[in-house]
């Protein structure tokens, strides 16, 4: 197995990821801080129409009258929001003259995920000798969507060129009003991306796999939206399994999905943000508000999530299961080590009838990480015959780390069915010793039972990313057991 | 090809091995055989490096190497293979997987090119029906679910995977009905060869019948206190180990 999956990886990064970014735009910055001011020039700067302002400035508004939430079981230091700067202007990473200035740890990680050099290059932030091309290539992705009327562009680009998408479809999924964190994205988000898929239109291609560094510049505000009309079908992929080093702590995205009639998305994530190091200083905090709602009947939204990166995670991707007959799904990985903290999960709310929700949790814990599910399952009053099914389990690699599970279950409808399982189980020495006597060393032994684990989960990836995923997991415990 | 001397292991401080001698030459079978906390399975995780326990004493040699030197991984890329008493589960990976990447583990420790999936996918079908294993049983995860008989025919079809110079069978026939047993004594037996040796862990004669040992060997608390041929384990099997017991008493 695993030599057929370095020959995928070869041929998936040799091939289609060759490309590169590159951003001339200078270096530009607002001062620090958040007050209206602030949001009327982010708004001005991306030349917003007057909608697009007042949308900031009512979340503004309301986020001014919000305190940040604490219910979740992380230990998260106080945040200073007047100490960032809010508008993410594409910065440029300080250059390196070459790789050889690359911290090799980081150089040492690619090199195991198999990224190819010019890309290493764009991500270490190295000079690159020539501009790669990436419009050409861009150009060419863009036409063989637009003929099927796919639209598919960043956030800003739609506020200007598809306005009365973004006025009916943005923040109508999550409202300003939902939550802290998707407040304060609502106000100052820089961009994002933007994607609707027409009526009967089956997505070609797997969205965003190709643009796998665009991921770079999307700044700490990120917002999405996709919108799938009646019989569309598309799947959208998120993140990098590269480390991703980023000098804004503070991370707040939002994602939205609409599926419309017999509509069905499917978002997959990989997210690898730099977790801190080893003794639990630096790191990301990932405050992240998802949810699709499945408007129309049959239909069928499905979130995959791969984590393995960031100090802190706060992330919860759900579905509002409104259509008669629709569907949800979640399946997730979060894995922490050394210092890391999750609390992350979904929530499945059930308003249709007929309406069925799974929701596969495997939580990985190692060194003195703490790693939390927190899973809703809603059953309103008039929605016959739902059915849930909840699997969450927890693996422990040593004992100075911890799993906790919190379901909650809301039924308010006799006919429904909802079921809960939940395991916890250790890495047995037991287990390496008989990998060990097999001839594997414990590397590898963790490796297998890992990937073993998360099977169930993995498999629901796209090809190309699962065998990165799988490869990331090992990485990213190494040296977590023996 | 295996000389143990004078080893002494314990665990948590107490002592079980007290002094073990023994030496195996390459094609012996040998049968170690001694009442319930003997040592027996204390030897065979010894040998194959399970670090629960201290080795305090004593050496091991394996064709010329200091075997405790190494870890347990290069030992058994070295060729000892152990037959677990208690197989574990590994939920999730499956039989081809793990076998792939052990097989390749010593292919690579030998300097020799991996096998290709068809190369090895073939290895294995020859291998399963050697040791008359059902198909389902590979195409399972590593024991998960697995009976305690398919677990034990299951080792055996592993050993014949890894084709180990020096196999360890501790106690593969308790929990084995009569046609199991057979299963497991057949696929040893085919797997014997002039230069290849066996242990044999077990408590009962019946597996003797099947595997027949050049030499028994008694172990009673942490010592061989017994060696002769065959005609040894069928003497046990009358008289019980009461009367080594009042022989050897300290």
């Amino acid at each position: 197995m695993a030599e057929d999956q370095d020959k995928i990886l070869e041929e998936v990064t040799g091939g289609e990821y060759k490309y590169g970014f590159y951003s001339d735009i200078e270096m530009e910055e607002f001062p620090k801080g958040l007050n209206e001011d602030i949001v009327r020039m982010i708004s001005a700067k991306k030349n917003e129409p007057e909608f697009m302002l007042e949308f900031r400035l009512k979340a503004f508004r309301h986020w001014q009258t919000m305190e940040q939430p604490n219910w979740a079981h992380l230990k998260i230091p106080p945040i200073d929001f007047q100490d960032i700067i809010y508008f993410a202007v594409p910065k440029k990473k300080p250059e390196l003259e070459s790789m050889d200035d690359v911290d090799p740890e980081l150089k040492a990680t690619f090199d195991k995920l198999g990224i190819p050099l010019d890309e290493q290059k764009v991500l270490a932030g190295v000079a690159v000798d020539a501009v790669i091309d990436s419009v050409s290539v861009k150009t060419t992705f863009k036409e063989t969507l637009a003929e099927k009327g796919i639209i598919f562009c960043s956030i800003s680009e739609a506020v200007q060129e598809y306005p009365d998408l973004i006025k009916k479809y943005l923040g109508s999924v999550v409202p300003h009003q939902d939550n802290y964190f998707a407040a304060l994205n609502a106000a100052v988000f820089s961009d994002g991306s933007f994607v609707y898929i027409p009526k009967g239109v089956r997505c070609p291609m797997e969205l965003s796999t190709y643009f796998r560094i665009n991921a770079i510049n999307t700044g700490q505000f990120e917002r999405t939206l996709i919108v799938a009309d009646d019989d569309s079908y598309v799947s959208y992929l998120e993140g990098c399994t590269a480390p991703m080093r980023d000098e804004n702590q503070l991370h707040a995205a939002i994602v939205e999905v609409i599926a419309m009639d017999r509509a069905e998305v499917k978002y997959s994530t990989v997210q690898n943000w730099y977790p801190g190091n080893k003794e639990g200083k630096g790191g990301i905090y990932n405050f992240v508000t998802k949810r699709g709602i499945c408007k129309g009947d049959y239909s069928k939204i499905m979130w995959t999530q791969v984590e393995t990166g960031s100090a802190i995670t706060w992330k919860y991707p759900s579905c509002i299961l409104q259509g008669d007959h629709s569907v949800g799904e979640f399946y997730s990985v979060a894995v922490t080590n050394n210092y890391q903290q999750a609390d992350t999960g979904t929530k499945m709310i059930h308003l249709g009838k007929n309406t069925r929700s799974l929701i596969v949790s495997k939580g990985i814990s190692a060194g003195k990480s703490q790693n939390s599910y927190r899973g809703l399952v809603k059953v309103s009053k008039k929605a016959e015959n739902a059915r849930n099914f909840s699997q969450c389990d927890s693996l422990l690699l040593g004992d100075k780390c911890g799993a906790h599970t919190f379901p909650y279950l809301e039924t308010a409808n006799s006919t429904a069915m909802v079921e809960h399982e939940a395991t916890t189980s250790k890495i047995g020495e037991d287990q390496i010793f008989y990998c060990n006597q097999r001839g594997l060393n414990t590397e590898q032994a963790v490796g297998l039972i890992v990937n073993g684990y998360v099977k169930e989960v993995i498999n629901q990836l796209p090809m190309e990313f699962a065998v990165e995923a799988q490869k990331l997991l090992e990485i990213s415990l190494e040296g977590s057991v023996g | 090809m295996l000389v143990i001397k004078d080893l002494h292991a314990k665990i948590d401080d107490k002592e079980i091995l007290r002094g073990i001698n023994l030496e195996v030459k390459p094609g012996e079978v040998h049968a170690i055989m001694g009442p319930n906390g003997s040592g027996k399975s204390t030897l065979s995780s010894v040998l194959a490096g399970n670090d629960k326990f201290e080795v305090n004493e004593g050496s091991v040699t394996f064709n010329d190497k200091d075997l405790l030197d190494l870890a347990p991984e290069d030992r058994a890329r070295e060729g000892v293979f152990l037959s677990f008493q208690y197989p574990v589960e590994i939920p999730g990976v499956s039989m081809v997987n793990f076998m792939r990447t052990a097989v390749n583990e010593h292919r690579k420790y030998r300097n020799e090119t991996p096998y290709s999936a068809s190369e090895f996918l073939k290895l294995m079908r020859e291998k399963k029906s050697l040791v008359e294993i059902d198909s389902n049983l590979t195409n399972r995860s590593v024991n998960e679910g697995f009976s305690g008989g398919e677990k034990k025919k299951n080792e055996i079809f592993q050993m014949a995977m890894l084709e180990p110079k020096l196999a360890i069978l501790d106690e593969t026939d308790s929990g084995l009905d009569i046609d199991a047993l057979r299963v497991v004594a057949n696929g040893v037996n085919k797997l014997k060869s002039p230069d290849r040796a066996t242990i044999v862990i077990t408590h009962y004669q019946r597996l003797l019948d099947h595997i027949v040992p050049d030499f028994v060997h008694v172990l009673y608390k942490g010592r061989i206190v017994k060696s002769a041929g065959k005609e040894l384990a069928h003497e046990l099997e009358e008289k019980g180990y009461d009367w080594i017991k009042k022989e050897f008493e300290d």
